[in-house]
C-alpha cells in the first residue's frame, strides 16, 4: 500500500473525526453548512402510560433535536362502547352510562342526551328544574377546571396547586352528594328535568361555598400568574389563530383565549341562561397562558351564575307532570290508579319517543358537546352520538406543537384539556 | 452488697433500678459490665421485663413484611373516571401519605403496587399486562371500580375484565369507588401482605412444574437473564 | 335555524345549482333543518352551504338504518356563527357499497371524525389522507356501531351458570 493511498474509513470513523473541541452552536452551524446534512428525525413513542398525557393518549411524536416536527396522536385505549351500549338501554338507563363518557363533566353528558331527548319528546322543563340544572352544571363546570388546574399545574411542577384544587373540589363533591347522594356520576339530570328537589342544608352549604370560592381562586391566580416559570412555560408558547382553530372544529376555552367570543349559553341560550347576567372571558393571543387564564376567569363568572340561580330559584315542581316521560311520585301511587299504571310502565319498558333524529348541543368547560339521538318510536334509542369536544380539540394538537420544543408540547397537552373518556367514548 | 428497702424481706442489690438496667442492656450487648458492682444487674422478671421492653424479637420474613406493606410504591396508571378518585385519595381529605403510599412512582420498574383504576378496553388490555410484566417482584394489583373488576356498567365488546389477563389481589366495587373505599381496599391489601409474606409467585400465574430458561445470546456474554415464562399463552405487544 | 321556509329555498338553490336530484328530501322537524342529498354530491353540497354562511362543521357521524335500505348514513351538522343557524346534511349509502367522498381538504375537522365514522360503520372516505381504525385496535374485524353487529360482554354469573368456565385466571 502506497502511502498516498487512504485506507477506507467507515462512516463512523469518518463521522468520528468531525467532531471538535467547538461549543456546541459552532459545530452544528459548521455541520450544517457542511455536506447536505442530513440530521435524523427521531420517532419517540408517548406510550398511552405515561404521567404527563392526562389519560391514556398516546402520541407518536417525532423530532429533530428537542424540536417537535411531528406529532400523530393515537386513540381507543379507553374505548368503552358507550353509544353502542346506549342502544340497548331504554331511555333513563341510558343516562348513567352516557354520564360516564367525558366523566370530568358528567353532568354535561347527562344534560345534552336530556334536552334531546326533550326536544324530541316535546317536554316541557319547569323553572325550577331548569335553574336547579344550571346550578349543579356550573358547579361541575367549576369542578371541572379545578382538576384541570390541579393536574395542569402538577404537569408543569407546581405540584402544591393540586391539593389547593382538590380541597375545593372536595368541598364542590360535598354539595353533590347531598343532593343526589353520589360523588361523581350522580344521575342527578332526567327527562324533563331534575329526579330529587334539593335537601334542607343544601343551600347554606351552597352559599358559603360560594362566598370564599373567589377568593380561592385570587389565591390560585396569586400563586400562579406572575409565577416566572408559568409565565416562561406558557407565555408565547404554541399559539393558534382562531380561524384555523374554526377549520379544525375546535371550540370551548381553546377558541376564546384565541379571540373569538363564541359560547353556546349565550348564542343559543338553553335552560334559563339567558335569565343570568355573566361575562365570556376571551383571550388576545391564543396562547397557552391565555388558555389557562381563559379557564381561570371562566370560575370566577361561573361562580357569578351560581349565585344568581340561588337568589332567583323559582318555587315548583322540579320535573315535569308528563307521567309518560317522568314517574309520578311515590305519593301518588297509593292513590291512583293511572299513576301507578305508569310508574310500572315506565320502570318495566320505558318512555315511548315518538320516531326522528335531532341534535341538541350545549356548551360544556372543554366546548360544544353535542348529543345526536335517532328514535325509532321504541322504548330504546336507535342511536345515540355524543359530539364530543376533546375529540374534535385533539386535532388540533398538531398544528400547534409543530416547530416547539417538547416542553412546551406538553404544557399544551395540560392546557388543552383532553379527556380521554370523551376521545374515545 | 444487698439491701431491704421495703422491708418485706426481699433483698435487691444497692444500686438504683436505673443502674442496674443500663448494666443489664450492657450484659446483653454482650460487653463487659464496669463500675464499682460488677455483678449489679437485674434479675428474674424484672430482667424479662426489661427485655420485653427494650428489645424486639421477630422472624425476618414478618420484619420484611412489615416493611413491604408500609411503604407500596403504587404506578401512575389512571385509566378513566376511577382515576379522579385515586387522585382524591393523594389529596388532603382522604390522605393516602399517612399511610406511607404517596409516592406514586411514573415507571413500572419503580413501582409495586398496580391500582387499575378504570375500564380495561381491548385495545389497553396487551399494554396494562406489559406493565404489570415490568413491574418487579414482590407486585401487588388492586382493581379498582367495577369495570376492571368485572365488566362494570358496560358489558359489551369493548372491555376486558382484569381477571382474564392478570393476577389481582383485592377487587374495590363501586363506580367510582369513594376515595374511602379505596383506602380501605389498600389497607385490606396491605393487612394482606403483613400477615402472607408468601406470596405463591409459582402458583399466582399458575407457572408451577416451569423451570426459568437462560436465552442463549449468541457470540456476545451471555448474562444469565431469569426470563419469567407463563404457562399461559404469551401476551406481548401492543 | 333556518325556518321552514327557508330550508326549501337552500334546497331549491342547490337544486338550481348541482342539479334536480342533489337533494333528495328536505325535513324540518323539531325546529332542526335536514337536507338529505345524493351522495356524490356531498361536497358540492358543502360548499354551496360554505358560501351561504355556514363556514362550521360541528359533527360528521355515522347511523345505521337497519334494517331500512340504503343502510348506513352519514350526517353533517353545519352552523352558521354569525346568525346561529344550523343545519344538517345527511346522505345514505348502501352497505354493499359504502363510498362516499371525504371533505378532509376543505373541512379539516372531519378528519378524525369520518375515521370514526369508518371504523365504527365500514363507510369507506375515499380521498381521506388516512383512513384507518382510530378507537378499535388496528387488526379489529367487523363494525362494532352498526346495528346487527353483537353487543358482546361477558355472561352475568348467577348460580344456575357458575360452574361455566369463562376463560378467567382464577
Amino acid at each position: 500500500m502506497s502511502p498516498t493511498e487512504e485506507p477506507t474509513l467507515s462512516e463512523y470513523r469518518r463521522r468520528e473525526q468531525s467532531i471538535t473541541l467547538a461549543p456546541l452552536h459552532e459545530q452544528l452551524e459548521e455541520r450544517s453548512e457542511g455536506e447536505g446534512s442530513t440530521q435524523e428525525l427521531l420517532t419517540l413513542n408517548f406510550g398511552p402510560h405515561h404521567p404527563a398525557t392526562h389519560g391514556v393518549l398516546r402520541l407518536l411524536v417525532t423530532l429533530q433535536g428537542e424540536i417537535v416536527r411531528d406529532v400523530k396522536p393515537i386513540i381507543g385505549y379507553v374505548h368503552t362502547g358507550i353509544e353502542k351500549t346506549a342502544e340497548d338501554k331504554s331511555y333513563w338507563k341510558v343516562i348513567p352510562v352516557i354520564e360516564r363518557m367525558d366523566y370530568l363533566s358528567y353532568y354535561f353528558n347527562a344534560m345534552a342526551f336530556c334536552t334531546a331527548i326533550e326536544k324530541l319528546a316535546e317536554v316541557d322543563v319547569p323553572p325550577r328544574a331548569q335553574y336547579l340544572r344550571v346550578i349543579h352544571l356550573e358547579l361541575n363546570r367549576i369542578m371541572s377546571h379545578l382538576v384541570w388546574l390541579g393536574t395542569s399545574a402538577l404537569d408543569l411542577g407546581a405540584i402544591s396547586m393540586f391539593w389547593y384544587c382538590f380541597r375545593e373540589r372536595e368541598k364542590i363533591l360535598d354539595l353533590f352528594e347531598m343532593s343526589s347522594g353520589q360523588r361523581m356520576h350522580t344521575r342527578y339530570f332526567q327527562v324533563g328535568g331534575v329526579i330529587e328537589d334539593i335537601p334542607h342544608g343544601f343551600e347554606e352549604k351552597l352559599r358559603s361555598f360560594l362566598k370564599e370560592m373567589p377568593s380561592r381562586v385570587d389565591q390560585y391566580g396569586a400563586l400562579l400568574n406572575r409565577n416566572e416559570i408559568v409565565l416562561q412555560r406558557l407565555r408565547g408558547t404554541c399559539p393558534l389563530d382562531a380561524e384555523t382553530l374554526l377549520t379544525l372544529g375546535v371550540t370551548g376555552p381553546l377558541l376564546r383565549a384565541a379571540g373569538n367570543p363564541w359560547d353556546l349559553r349565550k348564542a343559543a341560550p338553553y335552560s334559563s341562561y339567558d335569565h343570568f347576567d355573566f361575562k365570556i372571558p376571551v383571550g388576545t393571543q391564543g396562547d397557552n397562558y391565555d388558555r389557562y387564564a381563559v379557564r381561570l376567569a371562566e370560575m370566577y363568572e361561573s361562580v357569578k351564575i351560581v349565585q344568581q340561580a340561588l337568589d332567583g330559584l323559582p318555587e315548583g315542581a322540579h320535573i315535569t307532570d308528563d307521567r309518560k316521560i317522568a314517574l309520578p311520585p311515590r305519593h301518588e301511587l297509593a292513590t291512583s290508579m293511572e299513576a301507578l299504571i305508569h310508574h310500572f310502565k315506565l320502570v318495566t319498558e320505558g318512555m315511548r319517543v315518538p320516531p326522528g333524529e335531532v341534535y341538541s348541543p350545549i356548551e360544556s368547560p372543554r366546548g360544544e358537546l353535542g348529543c345526536f339521538v335517532r328514535s325509532d318510536g321504541s322504548s330504546k334509542p336507535a342511536r345515540v352520538h355524543m359530539r364530543d369536544p376533546s375529540f374534535v380539540n385533539l386535532q388540533a394538537t398538531a398544528p400547534m406543537v409543530k416547530g416547539a420544543y417538547i416542553a412546551d408540547m406538553i404544557a399544551t397537552l395540560a392546557m388543552l384539556d383532553p379527556i380521554l373518556g370523551g376521545i374515545d367514548r | 452488697m444487698k439491701r431491704d428497702p421495703l422491708g418485706t424481706g426481699v433483698h435487691v442489690d444497692a444500686d438504683s433500678l436505673r443502674v442496674r438496667s443500663l448494666n443489664s442492656r450492657q450484659l446483653l450487648r454482650g460487653g463487659a459490665i464496669e463500675g464499682p458492682n460488677p455483678s449489679s444487674h437485674l434479675e428474674g422478671a424484672d430482667f424479662e421485663r426489661h427485655v420485653e421492653e427494650s428489645i424486639m424479637t421477630t422472624t425476618l420474613d414478618k420484619a420484611v413484611a412489615w416493611a413491604r406493606s408500609n411503604s407500596f410504591f403504587p404506578a401512575t396508571f389512571g385509566l378513566a373516571c376511577c382515576a379522579i378518585e385515586m387522585m382524591s385519595i393523594v389529596a388532603a381529605r382522604v390522605d393516602v401519605a399517612r399511610f406511607g403510599f404517596e409516592a406514586f412512582r411514573a415507571s413500572p420498574r419503580q413501582a409495586d403496587l398496580l391500582i387499575l383504576s378504570g375500564r380495561v378496553s381491548i385495545k389497553m388490555a396487551p399494554i396494562v399486562r406489559r406493565i404489570y410484566d415490568q413491574m418487579l417482584e414482590p407486585k401487588w394489583a388492586i382493581s379498582m371500580g367495577a369495570c376492571c373488576s368485572s365488566m362494570g356498567v358496560f358489558n359489551n365488546y369493548a372491555l376486558v375484565p382484569a381477571d382474564k389477563f392478570m393476577p389481582i389481589d383485592v377487587h374495590v366495587p363501586g363506580c367510582p369507588p369513594r376515595p374511602e373505599a379505596l383506602m380501605h381496599g389498600v389497607l385490606k391489601l396491605r393487612k394482606m401482605v403483613q400477615e402472607d409474606p408468601d406470596m405463591g409467585w409459582r402458583e399466582r400465574y399458575q407457572a408451577e412444574g416451569t423451570e426459568e430458561v437462560v436465552p442463549e445470546l449468541s457470540g456476545a456474554t451471555a448474562l444469565p437473564a431469569a426470563v419469567n415464562v407463563s404457562a399461559e399463552e404469551d401476551t406481548s405487544g401492543a | 335555524m333556518p325556518d321552514a321556509t327557508g330550508l326549501e329555498l337552500i334546497a331549491q338553490e342547490l337544486r338550481e345549482a348541482h342539479g334536480e336530484d342533489v337533494v333528495a328530501e328536505t325535513t324540518f322537524f323539531r325546529n332542526q333543518a335536514t337536507l338529505t342529498v345524493e351522495p356524490g354530491s356531498i361536497r358540492a353540497v358543502l360548499a354551496h352551504l360554505r358560501e351561504q354562511g355556514y363556514a362550521f362543521m360541528s359533527s360528521v357521524h355515522g347511523v345505521d338504518y337497519y334494517p331500512h335500505e340504503p343502510r348506513l348514513g352519514v350526517i353533517y351538522e353545519l352552523l352558521d356563527m354569525s346568525r346561529v343557524d344550523r343545519i344538517a346534511v345527511k346522505l345514505r349509502v348502501d352497505s354493499g357499497d359504502p363510498v362516499v367522498a371525504s371533505v378532509t381538504e376543505e373541512w379539516p375537522t372531519a378528519n378524525h371524525q369520518e375515521r370514526e365514522v369508518y371504523d365504527m360503520f365500514g363507510v369507506v372516505f375515499e380521498g381521506h389522507p388516512d383512513l384507518r381504525r382510530i378507537l378499535m385496535p388496528e387488526d379489529y374485524e367487523g363494525h362494532p356501531q352498526r346495528r346487527d353487529f353483537p353487543i358482546g360482554g361477558e355472561p352475568v354469573i348467577f348460580t344456575f351458570n357458575e360452574g361455566d368456565s369463562t376463560g378467567s385466571s382464577e
